[in-house]
């Protein structure tokens, strides 16, 4: 299989639920899609592509919320990004923890830091922040302020 | 009569591990039947301060994420700016850094080592691991003025180029190395304690690794043929001859193996680095003046497994979004199932194998009687524990051995 293949199996899959796809280099994959299609895109790569997940990173905007899932497939030496955008007043996304364990402790982190609710997660408390941190205050937002 | 439980706290603040992080084993008996990891005890919020620093600034910031493999985060990060803002790397300076990051591999395999002798109550191995890291030690200062921290890298090069004189110095270095770490392949691998200890012991299958996508001696010791440094070649790893590393059990021994066997890696590496620095004299840094606005990745293959960095750039001099994933997030879950079934004088070098990140800073460690708090075994026995079994085992195989009175 060669990076194209991916390329194409991932289109092939998808199809229109699929949009801006680009390859920055023959080493990098992005493409978007919309939340709800966030589990058969982790069952497509983790499941059918073998890809490693590296980690996902939340990036807080103006009015939504970009979640980046990093997935490697190591043989090919390809990273592919999956880009979905989730409303910030109420971002809420399910949870990938059953398909792919290894999000288990990154999806906390986004919950915490974010305040991303990751929808059937089997374990949503906190990680790096106290347990007893105030509800409702996300470090990692760009409007947080120390008080 | 159903069996008690009982909680052993290991952490905060532990000799396995540098950075706090509390490992709550539950036992019954002497085995453990399930560990809950809580950490968080030293976040420090990197990845937010990053965003208020440039990018010069954030290679210190990052170089600063952890003690041991203060290079791994540097060049991860560098090659994530690198990509996002499309600059240009001399190639000398791709062989400066993989010189370092080996530098770096075979100091931080040599502290794993002696550690994981010091648990076993093997101390020859500790004090002889220690006082050769300690020459790899010395060079790194040499070379790049700090014993770790190097601050070496910097976006579109290196900062401090190695000279001929510190060439030579490094070689001298390597060949007073090559005979301790024969001694150190034939003495684990032919050493029946050390296989007594070791062999079956906190065991994972390429299929556990892949539930927690581990990386690094980890995966490998279980036969995952991962390794960032051929899969996705960068420095100047696609340039040079090496071998991944890779055992096939997953046990204790196993991953002993793969640390040392890579050490011998490194040292080839380094050798063929020196070389190409003698014959190919070039720059060291292209003087990038802007970071165009993109995004971009760089992974490395830390001596703890892959270190991951995502920058976003918009064109100013500081990233939006810097993402930072380190490989004991990934390795530590695994102790979730390593260490099940084991016995509580084997979850101290269990706990210790992934090799979490540690560098000795206190010891609490004690197990409580879940009802009353009351402190029934301390972290110092726990420890006496592990070394107990050694000595048995000694005795069993009919070995001498140390006298057992002697303090942790």
């Amino acid at each position: 299989m060669t990076p194209s293949d991916v390329v194409m199996r991932i289109q092939s899959a998808l199809g229109e639920r699929l949009s801006d796809l680009h390859q920055p280099s023959e080493k990098r994959v992005y493409f978007e899609v919309d939340p709800n299609c966030i589990p058969d895109t982790a069952r497509l790569l983790h499941d059918t592509l073998q890809a490693r997940l590296q980690t996902a990173a939340g990036v807080d905007g103006p009015h939504q919320m970009e979640i980046l899932y990093h997935w490697a497939l190591d043989r090919l030496g390809l990273v592919v990004t999956v880009r979905t955008r989730v409303d910030r007043d109420q971002p809420q996304i399910a949870s990938i923890a059953a398909i792919c364990p290894a999000a288990e402790w990154i999806e906390r982190e986004m919950w915490e830091l974010l305040g991303i609710s990751f929808e059937g997660h089997p374990d949503l408390r906190h990680l790096l922040l106290q347990d007893d941190w105030p509800h409702g205050k996300y470090p990692l937002r760009r409007d947080f302020r120390k008080d | 009569m159903a069996k008690k439980t009982t909680i052993i706290p290991v952490g905060p603040y532990h000799p396995l591990q540098e950075e706090p992080e509390f490992f709550k084993l539950y036992v019954e008996g002497e085995k453990v039947v399930g560990l809950d990891i809580e950490l968080g005890y030293n976040h420090r919020g990197v990845e937010k301060l990053s965003e208020g620093k440039d990018y010069e600034e954030t290679i210190f910031l990052v170089e600063r994420v952890c003690g041991i493999c203060s290079t791994s985060h540097p060049i991860a990060c560098v090659q994530a700016i690198e990509e996002a803002g499309d600059l240009e790397v001399p190639q000398r300076a791709l062989y400066i850094r993989s010189l370092i990051g080996e530098l770096e591999r075979i100091h931080s395999h040599l502290l794993w080592l002696g550690l994981a002798g010091h648990f076993l109550g093997f101390n020859t191995v500790w004090m002889w691991a220690w006082r050769y890291r300690e020459e790899v030690l010395n060079i790194c200062e040499q070379v790049t003025g700090n014993r770790n921290h190097y601050g070496m890298l910097k976006p579109g090069g290196v900062r401090r180029d190695v000279p001929a004189t510190e060439i030579s110095a490094i070689r001298k270095m390597l060949d007073t190395l090559s005979s301790p770490l024969d001694l150190f392949r034939d003495t684990v691998a032919e050493d029946p304690l050390i296989q007594a200890r070791t062999r079956g012991i906190g065991t994972l299958t390429p299929q556990q690794i892949r539930k927690f996508a581990a990386v690094g001696p980890t995966a490998r010791a279980s036969g995952v043929d991962i390794d960032v440094r051929r899969d996705h070649p960068h420095a100047a790893y696609g340039m040079v001859e090496w071998d991944v590393v890779l055992e096939s059990r997953g046990d204790i021994f196993d991953k002993i193996m793969v640390r040392i066997g890579e050490m011998f890696q490194s040292v080839r590496i380094i050798r063929q680095c020196l070389s190409r620095l003698e014959t190919e004299p070039g720059p060291i840094d292209s003087h990038p003046k802007e970071v165009k606005p993109g995004e971009g990745i760089g992974h490395y293959e830390a001596p703890r497994g892959e270190v991951f960095h995502y920058i976003r750039s918009d064109g100013s001099n500081r990233p939006v979004r810097h993402k930072i994933r380190a490989p004991s997030y990934m390795n530590v879950p695994t102790n979730r199932e390593a260490v099940i079934g084991e016995t509580i004088a084997d979850a101290t070098i269990i706990l210790a194998a992934v090799d979490p990140c540690y560098c000795c800073t206190e010891r609490m460690a004690a197990v409580l009687d879940p009802e009353t708090d009351r402190v029934l075994i301390s972290g110092k026995e726990l420890l006496q524990r592990s070394r107990r079994k050694t000595a048995w085992l000694r005795s069993q195989l009919g070995h001498e051995g140390p006298d057992l009175k002697w303090d942790c």
